[in-house]
């Protein structure tokens, strides 16, 4: 092809110098900022290539003079952020338990950090919102097993119920009366629970379920079948039922027995998310008040003594 | 402005260079009534962060203050909350349907008297008058060679219209904070960076359109005068050149006196020479006249010199220039102002204004906003009722501390407490102490006996203990086990 350059008259720009059935094209400069633009980009890349990792090597990449990573700056961050917590978070380590609900802001930041762990390592268990399965308790009702203030639970959360191969655990065993009891003796049983949890009238069976029932159980469920936090023993009158209240689930219980077991997070957790997550269950709604004597409320005080 | 020759002659080009004005310093009536709008606008816009109002201990005494950081608007008795931001939205309709009204009844009277562009531009053209001259010798100087003078003059220029574009700047910043707080802390270097980045960015604005972009701002970058453009009608107020009276032009009187047929027009150019954004009025209306009406000035005074009445440029409706051109009398200026589109913009920019008052006087200043905890949705407690949690955000908007009162109606039997409470010596109402001017987010719970519908409905009320007239209503839903959780 020949080489024809020629200024174009109209425009004054040069043509590149072909020509296709008496069509030329124009040879535009690019413009002056788009060049400017391209150069400081490329002055721009061999900074970056110099300061940021940039070259895929054989193993990794070159190393960039700042020495930048991203995994450097997440753990830069965390590590920002665990500073940012940690005034708070010895406060509330240094803080006894009963005290911290007095300070609004350690109680606030725990119930937090308690919220935190809770969805971590209990939910598994004891559901999102903490309302329990058949088997597992609900901890936003006022009932508790081995006792509801911030002291106890922490205690319950430290060293778990019936966690084996652990001294301090909370325990104690229900016998199955499968064997010791005849079935039609646990039928009267079984008609004098419901008797006395109000879900059924008295008749002849629970006349005899009551004689059964101060015999076999009451050492640990006590007199009324009011129950014994001592042992873990569920008040069998209220509305509140671990595994179940209907006369089927009452009836295996007796037979069976029941084994519940809840692991011991000592080892597992920090003392401070032990405490945060004892003061997020207590915020829940059923906690109940500390008894010891340093509780200057008196309202709460009244609350224990008021618990049956 | 380009030229017919520019686009179709032997060098045509799409390109218009700009052609510096040097507007020429003039007086008269609307000079003076742009002098006094422009000191009022200015006073207004450095002196309102200054002006102080007392709230009370729990509130800010600056009278106009955005509250960024907390997210509260003040303006002296009346303050704003973020949820209240329809006030600054109807203050928004409000100032467009002003410049609606503005512009059907006196056409573009707040590009030439009230726009900042214009206000700020003017300014500067004073300051640059003081230093290199009038016109004649703003020209020399632009077209003399740099030398020590010329670079005194620029500089001092310069040093000047900084320091205006700076206090400018410093002046917006304090409408965001406490006004003497701030500056203190500004000149110690203790501020917040965006005080100086927002100083840095508005003081080089500043000092860029009103020193150097000028017209162009309103010619190029302005959408503004495109939609007055399509505001304007037959009847808006435009500064027009009488062109039946001044045609033809004669270059003095001479040609006058030797009985040719001649207009007022002597073509003495003064109109350009005076107008800021350096058009020729005698063209017709045309985007770049701001009407800022400094060419009737200087027309008015060429008049009263030559012997004629003045009025030769003059505000004229499109109407009017057509009454007169066939010999008639146009309405006087103010009859022109009432008719029925402007009285129907006055009317609806009256009437969000009068809404919104009322909106404001009556409005309650407080608000409780509750929230059903879903998970779980209810719980059952031992002695066979049934709790369900609420987290409750009550908003106490007065700038002092309150105690409310928050009443359970519609529940038979049930009972209110929150976490200070307790189940057993709850009632049917709590008390919340709230802190000045802030959201307190409380949770409670409310126990009602289990046996019941799966879900019904109740409210909860609340009052402030203070006046018990007013209360805030939630309509809520009691939920009960059975409910198809």
């Amino acid at each position: 092809m020949v080489e024809s350059k020629r200024i174009d008259q109209p425009t004054g720009t040069e043509t590149v110098g072909h020509e296709w059935d008496g069509i030329e094209e124009l040879d535009t400069p690019l413009p002056r900022w788009w060049l400017i633009t391209f150069y400081a980009s490329i002055v721009w890349a061999l900074g970056y290539v110099i300061l940021f990792p940039a070259w895929p090597m054989l193993s990794g990449a070159t190393q960039g003079y700042l020495g930048w990573t991203s995994r450097g700056q997440l753990a830069a961050e965390m590590k920002a952020d665990a500073d940012r917590r940690a005034p708070i978070l010895r406060s509330i380590a240094q803080t006894p338990i009963d005290q911290i609900p007095q300070n609004e802001r350690l109680l606030r930041a725990a119930i937090e950090g308690g919220n935190a762990a809770f969805k971590v390592h209990c939910v598994q268990c004891h559901g999102s919102g903490g309302s329990g399965t058949p088997g597992y308790a609900n901890l936003n009702d006022d009932d508790w097993l081995w006792g509801g203030d911030l002291a106890t639970i922490q205690q319950t959360i430290l060293d778990g119920v019936r966690q084996p191969d652990h001294t301090n655990t909370r325990f104690s065993q229900m016998p199955a009366f499968e064997g010791i009891l005849s079935p039609p003796e646990i039928d009267d049983l079984v008609a004098y629970v419901r008797f006395i949890s109000r879900q059924q009238k008295g008749n002849a069976k629970s006349v005899q379920g009551a004689a059964l029932f101060s015999t076999n159980c009451s050492s640990c469920h006590g007199g009324n079948g009011q129950g014994l936090r001592e042992f873990g023993a569920p008040n069998l009158t209220d509305k509140i039922w671990l595994y179940g209240g209907d006369a089927e689930t009452i009836r295996t219980t007796i037979r069976k027995a029941r084994f519940g077991v809840m692991p011991s997070w000592r080892d597992r957790l920090d003392p401070v998310t032990i405490k945060m997550l004892a003061l997020y269950i207590h915020s829940k709604g059923g906690g109940e008040a500390s008894p010891s004597a340093d509780n200057a409320d008196p309202k709460k005080a009244r609350l224990v003594n008021g618990k049956p | 402005m380009a030229s017919l020759e520019d686009l179709t002659g032997e060098n045509q080009s799409l390109y218009a260079k700009r052609r510096q004005v040097f507007p020429k310093a003039v007086d008269g009536t609307f000079r003076r009534l742009k002098w006094g709008i422009m000191g009022i606008a200015l006073a207004i816009y450095y002196i309102t962060p200054w002006i102080r109002w007392d709230r009370g201990q729990y509130a800010p005494d600056q009278a106009v203050l955005v509250d960024l950081a907390n997210r509260r608007f003040y303006m002296f008795q009346i303050e704003i909350w973020p949820h209240e931001f329809y006030y600054v939205a109807g203050l928004l309709i409000m100032a467009g349907i002003g410049l609606f009204l503005v512009t059907s009844a006196v056409g573009r009277a707040w590009c030439g008297y009230a726009c900042p562009q214009t206000v700020w531009t003017d300014l500067f053209q004073h300051v640059e008058r003081f230093i290199d001259g009038d016109r004649n010798a703003q020209t020399r100087l632009a077209n003399a060679k740099w030398g020590r003078g010329k670079i005194t003059k620029r500089l001092a220029k310069w040093s000047v219209w900084l320091f205006i574009s700076f206090w400018t700047g410093g002046a917006w910043i304090m409408y965001f904070a406490d006004a003497p707080t701030l500056t203190h802390d500004f000149w110690i270097g203790s501020a917040a960076f965006v005080a100086y980045a927002t100083v840095g960015v508005l003081t080089a604005t500043t000092f860029i359109l009103g020193g150097f972009m000028r017209e162009q701002v309103c010619v190029y970058m302005c959408p503004w005068p495109r939609i007055q453009t399509a505001m304007l009608d037959e009847k808006s107020l435009l500064v027009t050149y009488k062109d039946w009276r001044g045609e033809p032009r004669t270059h003095g009187r001479k040609r006058a006196s030797e009985g040719a047929l001649t207009g007022d027009c002597i073509d003495c150019e003064q109109c350009v020479a005076v107008c800021p954004t350096g058009i020729d009025i005698r063209e017709g209306p045309q985007i770049g006249c701001i009407t800022c009406a400094l060419c009737i000035d200087a027309c008015d005074k060429i008049m009263s010199q030559i012997g004629k009445p003045r009025g030769l440029i003059d505000y004229c409706t499109l109407d009017d220039a057509k009454i007169e051109r066939s010999g008639g009398i146009g309405k006087p200026v103010l009859k022109t102002l009432l008719r029925p589109r402007t009285i129907i913009y006055f009317i609806v920019w009256a009437s969000i204004g009068l809404a919104m008052l009322f909106a404001v006087s009556e409005r309650t200043r407080f608000d409780l906003a509750v929230q059903h905890d879903r998970n779980p949705l209810f719980v059952q407690l031992s002695d066979g009722s049934v709790r369900n949690n609420f987290t409750i955000n009550i908003r106490n908007m007065e700038a002092r501390p309150r105690v409310f009162e928050i009443a359970i109606e519609g529940l038979p039997k049930a009972q209110i407490w929150d976490e200070n409470g307790e189940h057993q010596t709850a009632t049917q109402t709590i008390a919340v102490a709230t802190q000045a001017d802030s959201v307190t987010k409380v949770r409670v719970f409310v126990a009602a006996p289990g046996i019941g519908p799966a879900r019904s409905s109740f409210s909860m009320i609340m009052r402030a203990q203070s006046n018990t007239q007013v209360a805030d209503t939630e309509d809520l839903v009691f939920e009960r086990p059975g409910g198809g959780q």
